[in-house]
C-alpha cells in the first residue's frame, strides 16, 4: 500500500501552517509537537502508520470553515478524523497534511421526540446517542461493534453498519440531515427533520463518502422506540452448510431477524475462551439469531426459528430467558475481534459481502487459501446480509507476514467480487481496499464517482489517497467521453 | 444503428441508450427520458426528443433468499410486484402509481419509481425508494455507460450514487438496469381508525402511536373536507394507523394500540381487505384526484407539518404521521415554498401549471449545479426537472 508522495515544500512550511491554524483555533486546539502527534498516527487499521504534519481540534463550525478555507487557499491537505476507529485506514494521516479532529464536537444539541430525531454534534459517540434517549424508551439503531468509542460523524463518513442493520438499516437509512462544511469553507445544510429534502439527495452521497466530500459538523439522526422485547437464540451446527441453509430457511419463512450472525469454529473457540459466553466449542458453526418486537411475536418466531434449525440438524439450541442472558449470548460475538487478538499476535479483518448462497463455496476456498498462505483464519459473518468478516491471523514481527496477510486478504476480496459480491459491506474502502477498486469498477465507473468528488472538492485536498486507486486531476476527468475512438462532439465548449 | 432508428424500435440495451444520448449531445438536443410516461406532468419542459425505456422491461435476476431483485429500468412495477407477491415478498417502500392523480394512462416502471424516489405510506417504517436501491447501470448525460453499487443487500464500496440517482428525476443519467432490496410481505394487517380529531390532535395521536412499541407502518390523517370526499365519504375527520406483520403480533399490537389511544375517543378497526383498500387510497391520494386545483406535496417535520398547511389557503390531507401533506391550493408557488421552508420542509408541485421544483439558493444551489455538471454537463437530460437543472 502506497500513499501519494508527500510534498516536501509543504512539510517545510510546517511552522507557518501551525501558526495559521493557531490563529483560527487558539490555545491547545493545535497539536504540533512530534510526541503529541503519535496518538494520531493511525486508526483502527494499525498496520498502517503515518505521523501527520499537525493536528487541529476545532470546536465550532465557524472554525472548521475557516480551517478548510485557509487550507484550500494554501493547498494544504486535510484528513478528517472522528474517534479513529476506522478499520480501513480512512483516517490514516498524511505526512504533508493536517488532521482535522472532531472530538470536541461532543454535545447532544436537541432531542425531539415529537419528530423522533436527535440533533447531535459529530463527535458524540454512537452509543452516546442511545444513552441520551434510552431513559425515554428510545434508541439509535445502527450499532457498529466499536459503538462505545466510534463517533456519529465517523459513522456518517463510513456509512457504518452493525449487527442489527439487516432489519434496521445502515447509518444512511437512519439519518435525516446534516450540516456540512465543504473544502472551500462553505457551509451547507442537507436534509432536516422531514423525510425528504429539495434537490439532489446530497446527504445520501455524503454518507459513506469516507471523508472525501466534506466535514460534517452537525447530524440529525432518527431515533426509534425500543422494541418491547428481544430474545436471542444460540444455534450450534455440525456443518457450515447446515447453518447457512438455516439462514436461508429463516428468510424464506418471511422472518427478518433483528440480528443474524454466524461464527465458524475458530471464532467460536476464541470467543468462548475470551468471555465464556457458553458457546458450543465443538460446533462447526454457530448462529446467533435475535428476534425483537412484541412478546407475542418473539414467542411465535422463536419457536419457528428453533424448528427450522432442528430440521437442519442443529445439535445445540439455547434461547435467552432474560435480558442478561441475551446480552451474554452477544458478548462473545461483540468481543470476537479482541478474542481473536488473543490467539494470534495480529489479525487482519476483511469485510466483503457475498450472495449468501455462495457461503459454503467461499468458506471452503478460504480454507484452501489459508493452507497455501500458511496463515490461520477465523470467520465471523453477518449471515443475514452476507457480510463476511474473515480475520486473518498473522505475526507482524515475522518478516513478510503482513504482506502475506495482505495478499491473502486481497485474494479473499477478489473471490467475493467474483461470486457476485462486493469489496466492503461496512468498513469502507479507505486505503486498505483502494487498490482493489478496479476489480469491481471499470475506469468509467470510477471516473463517474471521481467527478462527484470534483463537484465537492475540485482541488482534491480532502482526504486524498483514500478510496480511489488513481488520482486524476478534475480537469482531466471533466473531458467528454471518447466514443468508438473519437471524441463524440469535439467542438463543444469544455466548461 | 442510428439514434433515430433505435428510438423508433425502442432501445433494447444500454448501448442503444448510449447511442441516443451521445447523438443528442453531439447535436445539442435535449432528451425527455420516460419509463411508462406516467409522471410526465411533473415539471417537465419541452425537449427535442423522447427516449423511452419501455423496451428494457425484463427482470434480469431474482433471488428471493438473497432479498435481491435486478431488473431493466423499464420493467413494469405491476409485473415486479406480481412476481414478488408470488414469493411472499414485496417492494417495502410501497411505490405509488399516481396515474389517477396525473391522469396518465401508461404503466409505471421500477426505474421511474426509483428515479423519482416515490415512496408510499410505509415509508415511516420501511424507508423510501432510495433506501432499497442497491445498484444500477446507467448512461450519463456524457453518453457513458457506467455502474454503481452492487447486487447484495449490504455494500459501502465507492460512493452511494444510488442515493444521488433516486429523486434526481432522470436529470443526471438514464437508468438502464437497477437492483433493489426486497422484503417479506406482511402476513396480516389491520388499521385502527380514530374520528373527529383536529389536525393538531391527529398529529399528537399519530406521534403517540409512532413513539410506542406498536411498529406502526402507516399513519394518515384526513381532515373533514378530505374525509368527506369519495371514496371514504366520512362525516368527520379520520385518522388511521396501520399495523402489519405476523398474525399474533398484529393482534397483540392492535389491542395495545387501541388501549393507548383510548383518550382520543371512539375507534374502529379495519379487517385486512379494507385496510389494504384504505392504504391504497391514501397512497394514490384518491380523495384529491377529481379536484382541478393544483396539487402540492409538502415534506415537513411530522410534528409541525400541519402548521405549514395552516399558513396556506386550500385543503389538505396527511400521510407519514404528518410528515407528508398533500395540499390542493391556488396559492402562488413562491408562497407555498416559503411556508414549507418556514416550518423546516420543502414542497413539490405534483400537478398544475408552472414550475414544480423548489429553487435552491446559495452554496447548496452551486453545489447541486456542480453535481449536475458532473453527470450531464451539457444539460441533455430531462430539461425542466429539478431545481439545479
Amino acid at each position: 500500500m502506497r500513499m501519494p508522495a508527500p510534498d516536501a515544500a509543504l512539510i517545510a512550511r510546517k511552522a507557518e501552517i501551525v501558526r495559521a491554524l493557531r490563529r483560527i483555533v487558539p490555545g491547545e486546539g493545535v497539536v504540533s509537537e512530534p510526541e503529541a502527534l503519535v496518538p494520531f498516527e493511525s486508526d483502527g487499521l494499525s498496520a498502517y502508520r503515518q505521523t501527520p504534519l499537525a493536528v487541529v481540534l476545532p470546536e465550532t463550525t465557524q472554525q472548521v470553515s475557516e480551517i478548510l478555507k485557509w487550507c484550500s487557499a494554501e493547498g494544504v491537505k486535510v484528513v478528517p478524523r472522528g474517534a479513529g476507529t476506522s478499520l480501513s485506514g480512512g483516517a490514516l494521516p498524511l505526512a504533508d497534511g493536517v488532521v482535522l479532529g472532531m472530538a470536541k464536537f461532543n454535545r447532544i444539541l436537541e432531542v425531539d421526540y415529537a419528530n423522533r430525531c436527535a440533533v447531535v454534534q459529530p463527535g458524540v459517540t454512537n452509543l452516546g446517542v442511545t444513552h441520551a434517549v434510552e431513559a425515554d424508551g428510545f434508541y439509535y439503531a445502527p450499532d457498529p461493534s466499536s459503538q462505545i468509542a466510534c463517533t456519529i460523524g465517523g459513522n456518517v463518513a463510513e456509512n457504518s453498519g452493525g449487527v442489527h442493520c439487516l432489519k434496521y438499516g445502515l447509518t444512511t437509512n437512519n439519518l435525516l440531515g446534516c450540516e456540512l462544511v465543504l473544502m472551500n469553507g462553505e457551509v451547507v445544510r442537507l436534509g432536516g427533520k422531514g423525510f425528504d429534502a429539495a434537490g439532489y439527495d446530497l446527504l445520501g452521497v455524503v454518507t459513506g463518502s469516507e471523508g472525501l466530500l466534506g466535514v460534517v459538523t452537525e447530524v440529525t439522526v432518527r431515533i426509534l422506540p425500543k422494541p418491547e422485547t428481544a430474545k436471542a437464540l444460540l444455534l450450534g451446527f455440525p456443518s457450515v452448510e447446515a447453518a447457512g441453509a438455516t439462514v436461508g430457511d429463516i428468510i424464506a419463512a418471511g422472518i427478518i431477524p433483528a440480528g443474524l450472525e454466524m461464527m465458524d469454529n475458530p471464532a467460536i473457540r476464541a470467543a468462548e475462551a475470551f468471555v465464556g459466553a457458553g458457546y458450543p466449542v465443538d460446533a462447526a458453526a454457530l448462529l446467533i439469531v435475535e428476534l425483537d418486537g412484541p412478546e407475542a411475536e418473539c414467542a411465535e418466531l422463536t419457536g419457528h426459528v428453533r424448528a427450522l434449525a432442528s430440521a437442519r440438524g442443529a445439535d445445540f439450541v439455547r434461547v435467552s430467558h432474560s435480558e442478561a442472558e441475551r446480552l451474554a449470548f452477544w458478548a462473545g460475538r461483540k468481543a470476537a475481534f479482541p478474542a481473536v487478538g488473543r490467539i494470534a499476535p495480529d489479525y487482519y479483518c476483511m469485510d466483503g459481502t457475498i450472495p449468501r448462497g455462495k457461503l459454503p463455496q467461499v468458506l471452503s476456498a478460504m480454507s484452501e487459501m489459508a493452507r497455501s498462505y500458511g496463515l490461520g483464519v477465523a470467520n465471523v459473518f453477518h449471515a443475514g446480509d452476507g457480510n463476511l468478516h474473515p480475520l486473518i491471523l498473522y505475526d507482524a514481527d515475522k518478516p513478510g507476514e503482513l504482506e502475506k496477510a495482505e495478499a491473502f486478504g486481497a485474494e479473499i476480496l477478489k473471490l467475493c467480487v467474483a461470486v457476485g459480491g462486493v469489496l466492503t459491506g461496512e468498513h469502507g474502502v479507505g486505503v486498505e481496499k483502494r487498490d482493489l477498486m478496479g476489480t469491481m469498477f471499470d475506469p468509467t465507473d470510477l471516473a463517474c464517482q471521481q467527478r462527484v468528488k470534483c463537484a465537492f472538492d475540485p482541488a482534491l485536498l480532502l482526504n486524498p489517497g483514500k478510496v480511489f486507486p488513481t488520482l486524476h486531476r478534475c480537469a482531466e476527468l471533466g473531458r467528454m467521453h471518447v466514443h468508438r475512438g473519437k471524441l463524440a462532439f469535439p467542438d463543444l465548449p469544455r466548461f | 444503428m442510428a439514434a433515430a432508428a433505435i428510438q423508433a424500435r425502442l432501445p433494447q440495451s444500454a448501448e442503444d441508450v448510449q447511442q441516443v444520448v451521445s447523438e443528442a449531445a453531439a447535436h445539442g438536443r435535449r432528451i425527455e427520458v420516460v419509463g411508462g410516461g406516467t409522471k410526465r406532468a411533473v415539471g417537465g419542459a419541452p425537449a427535442d426528443l423522447t427516449l423511452s425505456l419501455a423496451g428494457l422491461d425484463k427482470v434480469v435476476d431474482y433471488q428471493p433468499d438473497e432479498l435481491v431483485l435486478t431488473a431493466q429500468a423499464g420493467a413494469r412495477l405491476a409485473d415486479i410486484e406480481r412476481l414478488l407477491a408470488g414469493n411472499g415478498q414485496m417492494l417495502a417502500f410501497e411505490p405509488p402509481r399516481w396515474t389517477g392523480l396525473l391522469g396518465a394512462s401508461g404503466e409505471p416502471t421500477l426505474g421511474g419509481s426509483l428515479a423519482a424516489n416515490l415512496s408510499g405510506p410505509r415509508r415511516i417504517r420501511a424507508g423510501a425508494a432510495r433506501d432499497h436501491f442497491l445498484g444500477f447501470q446507467a448512461v450519463s448525460g456524457r453518453g457513458e455507460v457506467f455502474k454503481a453499487g452492487g447486487k447484495v443487500v449490504k455494500n459501502v464500496t465507492g460512493y452511494d450514487l444510488m442515493k444521488l440517482m433516486a429523486g434526481s428525476w432522470g436529470t443526471l443519467a438514464v437508468l438502464t438496469e437497477v437492483t433493489v432490496k426486497v422484503l417479506p410481505a406482511p402476513r396480516d394487517e389491520t388499521t385502527v381508525l380514530l374520528f373527529g380529531l383536529s389536525d393538531a390532535q391527529a398529529v399528537a395521536a399519530m406521534a403517540q402511536a409512532m413513539n410506542g412499541p406498536f411498529e406502526v407502518s402507516g399513519a394518515a390523517h384526513l381532515p373533514p373536507p378530505a374525509a368527506a370526499r369519495p371514496p371514504l365519504a366520512a362525516e368527520m375527520a379520520v385518522t388511521a394507523l396501520r399495523l402489519e406483520g405476523f398474525e399474533a403480533s398484529v393482534a397483540a399490537r392492535a389491542e395495545a394500540l387501541a388501549a393507548a389511544l383510548k383518550p382520543h375517543g371512539r375507534f374502529e378497526r379495519l379487517d385486512p381487505a379494507h385496510s389494504r383498500e384504505f392504504w391504497g387510497q391514501v397512497r394514490e391520494v384518491e380523495a384529491f384526484v377529481p379536484d382541478p386545483r393544483p396539487l402540492w406535496r409538502l415534506s415537513l417535520p411530522p410534528a409541525s407539518g400541519w402548521k405549514a398547511v395552516e399558513a396556506l389557503p386550500g385543503e389538505a390531507l396527511y400521510d407519514w404521521a404528518g410528515g407528508l401533506a398533500w395540499l390542493l391550493t391556488e396559492a402562488e408557488p413562491a408562497q407555498v415554498w416559503v411556508a414549507a421552508r418556514a416550518f423546516g420542509g420543502h414542497a413539490l408541485k405534483v400537478r398544475g401549471p408552472g414550475p414544480a421544483f423548489e429553487p435552491l439558493a446559495g452554496p447548496l444551489a452551486d453545489l447541486s449545479a456542480r453535481v449536475k455538471a458532473a453527470f450531464d454537463p451539457l444539460h441533455v437530460l430531462n430539461p425542466g426537472r429539478m431545481a439545479a437543472a
